[in-house]
């Protein structure tokens, strides 16, 4: 905000207006928003889109003898490697986990949601404080206690002995994966199907019931397309996390359970394999690019 | 408006304003009288609000003169004009009692602690918010929430108060209320309130003069009688009050031939051939069998059948099926055996200067 | 707001409904509980019960590596929280309010961060200050970890803050400037407090961000720098000592008093949420 008055009081504010006026005002008051955002703007460019532009220039790297990379011999040897036998076995793990955590977060969070809508607008916003709570709790931390829960004798095994089932040994494997994304990105579909379901006129499925359907005619008919935004959303806003995921997996999947993020992660810290892990990273991210293009497509609105 | 005259308090000359390809005001011509009480009348989009906002200095002329006393007001950000404004459902400052909304242009101008206070409460008092001062707008009703916006604007003494649709969000009776208040206290500052309204009755009771306006033009400015009784077009003739609008083409000076053939009397003032339409208010008809139809008025009338009839009280109110048209007629209330039915024919007739002839 | 709630159906679904509204909120909390409990376990399991204890606070306040990264994490998040704030408001003010030259592709940009995965943007940073380091010559730590913080705050900041300005009435602005307000004055006599709720809110997300990242920070950390959760994941995967319960338990209180604050600071009064 550098221009106050200074500006005003410009000495030919008191002309007869001209569309030639005119213009250099739209000009100035552009100009003013432009100022608004260049710091922001010159920050993002050099602390995210060039560190984004790296990403795919070393994508096409090679790396050396010595585990550098040499930023010459421009190749494609990094994306023929992702056909390999390890990769291909990551990736699909991935996906299929990804796809599972979503699908069991749309499961817990649609009639979760819907039940929120019916509440009084007091209700309503407590439910929704609770929901934020763990939300905005350490992901980390969170994570962390389903590691205890689960652990060797942990409580969970202790109740499952007590009563006689015997000790469960779920710590590092899938379902412990699955488990803690789950309870890491549920908010993350909640909160879209909440906003998309409680702003549908309940008038709409009395009607449709007035007009002879079932419920559950009213509910594919009428519920489920008007929801259809807040579906896409909490989909894409679970999909994508998860399988990127990277903390979950190394505390509740152990070593076995390797996903994407934590291929992705070895590659830099471990196997010092940097073209390979940045065109890891590059497909990642035009998965995650081409989600969020569906999501605007499908009339989506940010969180 | 020929010769010299008093300093306007508002004048427009050539005044557009274009947003992008829509033209939001097209060339408009006016004059503000210093201390009269101004409406600006028309329907939602029709540039009214646009203008208040250019005299504010809210939004810029594309071209024109704006002047207010004198001063071009051109590109003038709105703290440096001596308006003020009362906005459409107020925009109090929610964050601040009624005190500091009001207290806000004093201290914006920076004038002095004691003198804030003294002229703050001063307006208080005179908008009746006594008492209330601590208050938040949320805790406040919609009259006591136009009374703070009102003071908020008349405490800095402007030379002109804007009014932004002022008594859209009030409900009828309080609507009526204020109506009343607004009018006394103009009369009381003498200072020119220039307000944009969509409602006609509200400009009529109101105000001393009416601009009416329509896509951007300016169609008409006079006072209500005038719009009422003699409007310049079809526009402000269908939009001023219940009419009937016949349309015809002028034969000569004292004729037009309407749609079906047939001639009626009324003071065309435009050239033979002009195709124009003649308004028909429905209280200045009157209605019988056509033997009724007195002799003067032959070439006042039209004859046609009754396909309603509706019982409002005071008044019944006809409607007469004419060959093309449908015309409405309000008569007084007679009693059930003299009515005419749904099914009778029936004339009505008119004072050949009720008939306006406006064109398009 | 449009239309009328949807109303609580009848017979078995109400009932299914409601198991699974109490189902989700058990799953929500019950590990945290757990997590609490056994912080005061006197056992060496991490998931044993073994008699009341606060020795592993004891034992977090004693140790210099934790209260280090603690002192780090709390000095990282408050400079990455005020830049982002500064940044993302203005950037948020200039997206709501005007028009400008790039707007679109600024949109866009400030979008991204939101929605990349963490651990693209810890490989980004890492590349991106590799080789900056390489140019320039500098160590990385404090200053690359909370660069890269403010490079993903300044979204979240700015989304918070516009939605409190797109809810704000603008003509408010306006009737200030009518009121012979500088466009200056306007702002930080109207503007200003009226958005306030939102910049805290956005500025304590911001700092919880912060305070959460683990990936990230582990990639452009440099030697001797490290952070909390950095320190603590790094913990957990040498192996579990309830020692990690009891500063689990401390970041969840730290966590908690954020959302509380930040819920306290939404609720602060002003602007026509219309």
């Amino acid at each position: 905000m550098t221009d106050t008055t200074t500006r005003d009081d410009s000495a030919d504010a008191a002309a007869v207006a001209t569309p030639e006026l005119e213009a250099v005002n739209e000009r100035q008051k552009r100009r003013r928003g432009l100022w608004l955002a260049l710091p922001a703007w010159v920050y993002l460019a050099v602390f995210f889109a060039i560190p984004l532009a790296i990403v795919f220039v070393y994508s096409f790297a090679t790396r050396n003898r010595f585990g550098g990379t040499d930023l010459s011999g421009w190749n494609l040897d990094s994306y023929r490697a992702l056909g390999g036998d390890l990769v291909r076995a990551v990736l699909v793990r991935s996906v299929v986990l990804a796809v599972i955590t979503t699908v069991i977060c749309l499961v817990i969070s649609y009639p979760f949601a819907y039940f929120m809508a019916t509440r009084s607008t007091r209700t309503r916003n407590l439910m929704l404080v609770m929901v934020m709570i763990p939300f905005w709790t350490n992901f980390l931390v969170r994570n962390y206690a389903w590691y205890v829960i689960l652990g060797t004798d942990g409580p969970l095994s202790t109740i499952t002995e007590t009563v006689g089932l015997g000790e469960t040994r779920f710590l590092f494997t899938q379902t412990a994966v699955v488990l803690g994304l789950v309870y890491g990105f549920l908010p993350f579909m909640i909160l879209p199907l909440y906003a998309s379901i409680e702003r549908i006129d309940g008038r709409l499925l009395e009607a449709s019931r007035d007009l002879y359907a079932t419920g559950a005619q009213s509910f594919r008919r009428v519920l489920l397309p008007l929801s259809m935004p807040g579906i896409v959303a909490g989909s894409i806003l679970v999909f994508i996390p998860s399988l990127g995921a990277y903390v979950t997996p190394v505390i509740l999947g152990g070593a076995k359970t390797t996903l994407l993020g934590g291929y992705i992660v070895t590659q830099f810290l471990e196997a010092r394999n940097w073209p390979f892990g940045a065109a890891l990273s590059s497909v990642l991210m035009i998965i995650m690019l081409g989600a969020t293009v569906v999501y605007f497509r499908k009339g989506g609105q940010t969180l | 408006m020929g010769g010299p005259s008093v300093t306007a308090a508002v004048e427009l000359s050539g005044v557009t304003k274009r947003f992008g390809d829509v033209v939001a005001v097209d060339n408009i011509d006016l004059a503000i009288a210093d201390g009269e009480f101004f409406a600006m009348l028309g329907p939602s989009g029709c540039g009214k609000t646009t203008t208040l906002r250019m005299i504010a200095g809210l939004e810029f002329p594309t071209e024109g003169s704006l002047q207010i006393f004198g001063d071009e007001m051109g590109t003038l950000p709105p703290n440096r004009r001596p308006v003020n404004t009362v906005f459409q459902n107020y925009a109090l400052f929610p964050h601040m009692s009624v005190r500091e909304n009001v207290s806000f242009g004093l201290r914006m101008q920076g004038m002095s602690k004691s003198e804030t206070a003294s002229r703050t409460s001063t307006l208080i008092e005179l908008v009746q918010l006594g008492g209330m001062e601590k208050r938040k707008p949320d805790q406040l009703s919609g009259g006591q929430q136009q009374r703070v916006a009102l003071a908020r604007a008349l405490v800095n003494e402007p030379k002109v108060l804007l009014l932004d649709e002022p008594l859209g969000a009030l409900d009828l009776k309080l609507r009526q209320e204020m109506q009343d208040e607004l009018k006394t206290l103009q009369r009381e500052l003498g200072v020119s309130f220039v307000f944009v309204t969509h409602d006609q009755e509200e400009a009529l009771t109101m105000s001393d003069r009416i601009a009416v306006m329509h896509e951007g033009r300016l169609l008409q400015v006079g006072s209500a009688e005038e719009i009422y009784e003699r409007p310049s077009n079809r526009f402000v003739a269908d939009f001023i009050g219940q009419t009937n609008l016949i349309d015809g083409t002028v034969a000569d000076r004292d004729t037009i031939v309407l749609a079906n053939g047939s001639k009626v009397a009324a003071t065309t003032g435009h050239v033979a051939g002009t195709s124009v339409a003649m308004s028909l208010r429905p209280e200045a008809m009157h209605i019988g069998r056509p033997e009724d139809i007195p002799a003067t008025h032959a070439t006042s009338s039209l004859t046609g059948t009754v396909t309603e009839v509706n019982y409002l009280g005071v008044a019944l109110v006809y409607r007469i099926a004419v060959d093309w048209i449908e015309l409405e007629v309000r008569a007084p209330t007679v009693s059930e055996v003299d009515r005419l039915k749904p099914g009778e024919t029936a004339s009505v007739w008119w004072a050949r200067e009720t008939a306006q002839v406006v064109a398009d | 707001m449009a239309g009328e709630n949807i109303t609580e159906p009848r017979g078995a679904t109400k009932w299914l409904l409601r198991a699974n509204a109490s189902f989700v909120y058990i799953f929500f909390y019950i590990p945290i509980l757990v997590l609490i409990v056994f912080s005061f376990s006197d056992n060496r399991n991490v998931g044993v019960w073994g008699g009341f204890t606060l020795d592993w606070y004891r034992d977090f306040a004693e140790s210099d590596n934790t209260r280090e990264a603690l002192w780090n994490s709390v000095q990282i998040g408050l400079v990455a929280t005020v830049i982002s704030v500064v940044l993302g408001t203005a950037s948020a003010l200039a997206l709501e309010r005007f028009k400008f030259r790039g707007r679109a592709v600024f949109d866009a940009l400030l979008y991204l961060p939101i929605i990349i995965p963490d651990v693209t943007m810890a490989v980004m940073m890492l590349l991106f200050f590799s080789e900056a380091a390489e140019l320039f010559g500098f160590s990385k730590g404090f200053a690359t970890i909370t660069l890269s913080h403010i490079a993903f705050s300044i979204s979240f900041v700015s989304v918070v803050v516009r939605a409190r300005l797109g809810g704000m009435n603008d003509r408010l602005e306006e009737a200030a400037m009518d009121l012979y307000a500088t466009r200056w004055q306007a702002f930080r006599y109207v503007t200003l407090p009226l958005i306030m709720p939102g910049i805290l809110g956005g500025g304590l997300l911001a700092l919880t961000l912060s305070l959460d990242d683990v990936v990230i920070t582990q990639f452009v950390t440099g030697p001797g720098w490290t952070t909390l959760p950095v320190y603590v994941f790094g913990l957990i995967r040498k192996g579990v000592t309830p020692l990690i319960n009891a500063v689990s338990v401390v970041m969840l209180v730290a966590s908690t008093i954020l959302v509380v604050l930040s819920l306290i600071a939404q609720r602060i009064r002003g602007g026509d949420t219309v």
